[in-house]
C-alpha cells in the first residue's frame, strides 16, 4: 500500500466540519430571507420566526470556528512569488493538465483565495449582521447604518457561498482530496502531483 | 385584516406572482390631514387606541407636547409639536399628526421578506398582516419615513393601518371620525387631492405664500397626504422633502436578489458541467503502484 501522509489532525477536521455543518444551517437559513423562492427553506427551521432567531446564533458560531481554524492555517496561506507564477497557469489548472503547473507547497493560489475570501466575507458577515440583529442590536444602530449592513451582509454571503461553491468542487473534482478531511490522510501519489512542494516539506524529500 | 379573501390584493411582500385581486372597483382612497385646522388637542391620538384596541405604557414627559414622544409598536399616530422660525423674527407653532403614509410605492413591502406579511390593497392601504411578521426588521429599512415599529414583546412590526378594516366596511378611520376642526379628511384619492390644493391655494391667498400639498412623487404619492402651511421646507415638521426608497434597499432587494441567484446557480451548473469536459484530477501513478 502507498504511503498515507497526514494533512489534518483531528481537531482540525472537527473544526472543519463544525464549521461545515453551521454554514449549511446558517446558509440555508439566510437563503430563505434572501429571495423568496427560498423562503421555504425557513420551514426547516420551524418557521420564519424561528429561522430569523436562530440564523445569527448559527452565523456567530460559524465565524468564531472559522476564526479558530483561520489562526492554524493563516500562515500557509500567505500569497508567495511561486504562487504568482502558479497564477499565470491558472487555465492550465482548470484544463485539468496538471503537468503544466509550477509546483506548490500545502495550498495553491487558488485555495488561498478561496481561505481569504472566507476569511474577509465571514467578517464583514459578522459585523454587518451585529448590527441589524434583532431585537438584540438594531435598535442601537441609525437607519442608514442598518440599510448598507444588510446589503453588504447580502453580498457578502453571496461571496461566502460562491467561495464555498468553489472549494466544494476542487475538493471533488481533484481526487483523493476529500480523504484529507474525512480520514486526515492523503496518499503520497496525491500530494505528489498536487502539493510537490508540500510533499517534499514533510517527507525531507525521500 | 386578513388579507387574500378580500380579493382586491395588488401587491404582497415576498411572493413573485400575482395575488386575488380579481375586486377591482374600490377607488383608491386618501387620508388628508390639513397641518392648518390641527389644534393639537390628541383626539386622533386616543381615537387611534380606541378602535384598535391599543393601550401604550405611560411614558414621561419630556416639557413638551409631544406624548408620547415618538411612534410606538402600539402608539400608531404621534402628534408632533414643532416650535420653528420659518422666517427670521416670525415664530410659528406647527403641528403634524405623525404615522404611517400609505405609499403607493411602499418601501416596506419591497424590503419584507416573508411572504403576505405586508399586502397593498386596490385602494391604497398598506397593510401589515402582523401573524406573517417573522420579526427581523427589514421594513423599518425600507421605509423612507421611519414610521414600523417592532414590538419587544412580540417581535413584530406594527403601524397605522388607515383603518383597513373599517374602509373596508364604508367606514372612514377613527382618527377621521373624532377630529373636531375637520383638520383630517377621508375620500377617494382624488377628490382629496382637489380639496388639499384649494386648501393650499387658500393658505396662499391668506399669507403663506409656499402653502402646499404633500404628495411626495418620490414614493408614487402616498394616501396619507398633507397641506403644509410651509410645503417648500417640509424638514420643519420632519419630513423629507423628496423621500424615495432608499438606494441601498432597491439594490439589495432589488436587482442584487435575482442576479446573485443566478450566479449561484450558475457556480454550480458551470462547476458540473466542467467536471463532465474536463474530467478528474486524479493521481496517474495510483495504477502502477497497486
Amino acid at each position: 500500500m502507498a504511503r498515507m501522509l497526514q494533512r489534518y489532525d483531528d481537531r482540525e477536521r472537527m473544526n472543519h466540519w463544525f464549521i461545515a455543518l453551521m454554514f449549511v444551517l446558517a446558509g440555508l437559513s439566510g437563503l430563505a430571507f434572501f429571495h423568496p423562492s427560498l423562503f421555504f427553506l425557513s420551514n426547516l427551521f420551524g418557521g420564519g420566526s424561528w429561522a430569523r432567531i436562530l440564523h445569527p446564533f448559527m452565523g456567530v458560531l460559524m465565524v468564531l470556528a472559522f476564526l479558530g481554524l483561520a489562526a492554524k492555517l493563516w500562515r500557509a496561506n500567505v500569497v508567495t512569488d511561486a504562487d504568482r507564477e502558479w497564477k499565470k497557469h491558472m487555465g492550465d489548472m482548470l484544463r485539468g493538465n496538471k503537468a503544466a503547473l509550477p509546483p506548490v507547497g500545502k495550498y495553491n493560489y487558488g485555495q488561498k483565495m478561496v481561505f481569504w475570501a472566507m476569511l474577509a466575507s465571514l467578517l464583514v458577515l459578522l459585523v454587518t449582521g451585529v448590527v441589524f440583529w434583532r431585537p438584540w442590536f438594531a435598535p442601537y444602530f441609525p437607519i442608514d447604518v442598518l440599510r448598507v449592513a444588510a446589503l453588504l451582509h447580502s453580498i457578502a454571503a453571496v461571496v461566502l457561498i460562491a467561495a464555498t461553491i468553489v472549494h466544494v468542487y476542487a475538493a471533488l473534482w481533484v481526487k483523493g482530496t476529500t480523504r484529507a478531511m474525512t480520514r486526515g490522510t492523503v496518499s503520497e501519489d496525491w500530494a505528489r502531483l498536487n502539493h510537490a512542494l508540500w510533499h517534499k516539506e514533510v517527507t525531507g524529500g525521500r | 385584516m386578513a388579507s387574500m379573501q378580500s380579493l382586491d390584493v395588488v401587491a404582497r411582500s415576498a411572493t413573485t406572482t400575482p395575488t386575488p385581486q380579481v375586486r377591482t372597483a374600490a377607488p383608491q382612497v386618501a387620508k388628508l390631514i390639513d397641518e392648518s385646522k390641527c389644534i393639537g388637542c390628541k383626539a386622533c391620538q386616543v381615537a387611534c387606541m380606541n378602535w384598535n384596541d391599543l393601550r401604550d405604557d405611560v411614558g414621561t414627559n419630556i416639557g413638551v407636547y409631544d406624548n408620547p414622544v415618538d411612534l410606538t409598536p402600539s402608539s400608531w399616530t404621534v402628534m408632533k409639536f414643532f416650535e420653528v422660525q420659518p422666517k427670521e423674527g416670525s415664530l410659528e407653532w406647527l403641528i403634524r399628526k405623525d404615522g404611517c403614509m400609505h405609499c403607493e410605492d411602499p418601501g416596506c413591502l419591497k424590503a419584507c421578506p416573508s411572504p403576505g406579511a405586508i399586502v397593498k390593497y386596490e385602494n391604497g392601504i398598506v397593510d401589515f398582516i402582523s401573524e406573517n411578521c417573522i420579526g427581523c426588521g427589514y421594513c423599518v429599512k425600507g421605509c423612507p419615513f421611519d414610521v414600523p415599529r417592532i414590538s419587544a414583546k412580540d417581535n413584530k412590526a406594527y403601524k397605522c393601518t388607515l383603518c383597513s378594516d373599517r374602509v373596508a366596511v364604508g367606514r372612514e378611520p377613527a382618527c377621521v371620525k373624532t377630529c373636531p376642526t375637520g383638520a383630517i379628511s377621508f375620500g377617494t384619492k382624488d377628490s382629496m387631492v382637489a380639496y388639499g390644493q384649494k386648501r393650499a391655494g387658500e393658505l396662499r391667498d391668506r399669507g403663506f405664500q409656499n402653502a402646499g400639498l404633500y404628495n411626495p412623487a418620490g414614493v408614487g404619492g402616498t394616501h396619507v397626504m398633507y397641506v403644509l402651511k410651509h410645503a417648500d421646507n417640509p424638514a420643519l415638521v420632519d419630513l423629507p422633502k423628496d423621500p424615495t426608497v432608499s438606494p441601498m434597499v432597491s439594490l439589495w432587494k432589488g436587482i442584487a436578489k435575482p442576479l446573485a441567484l443566478a450566479g449561484m446557480i450558475g457556480a454550480v451548473v458551470a462547476g458540473f458541467f466542467h467536471y463532465m469536459k474536463v474530467g478528474p484530477v486524479e493521481e496517474k501513478a495510483e495504477k502502477e503502484e497497486a
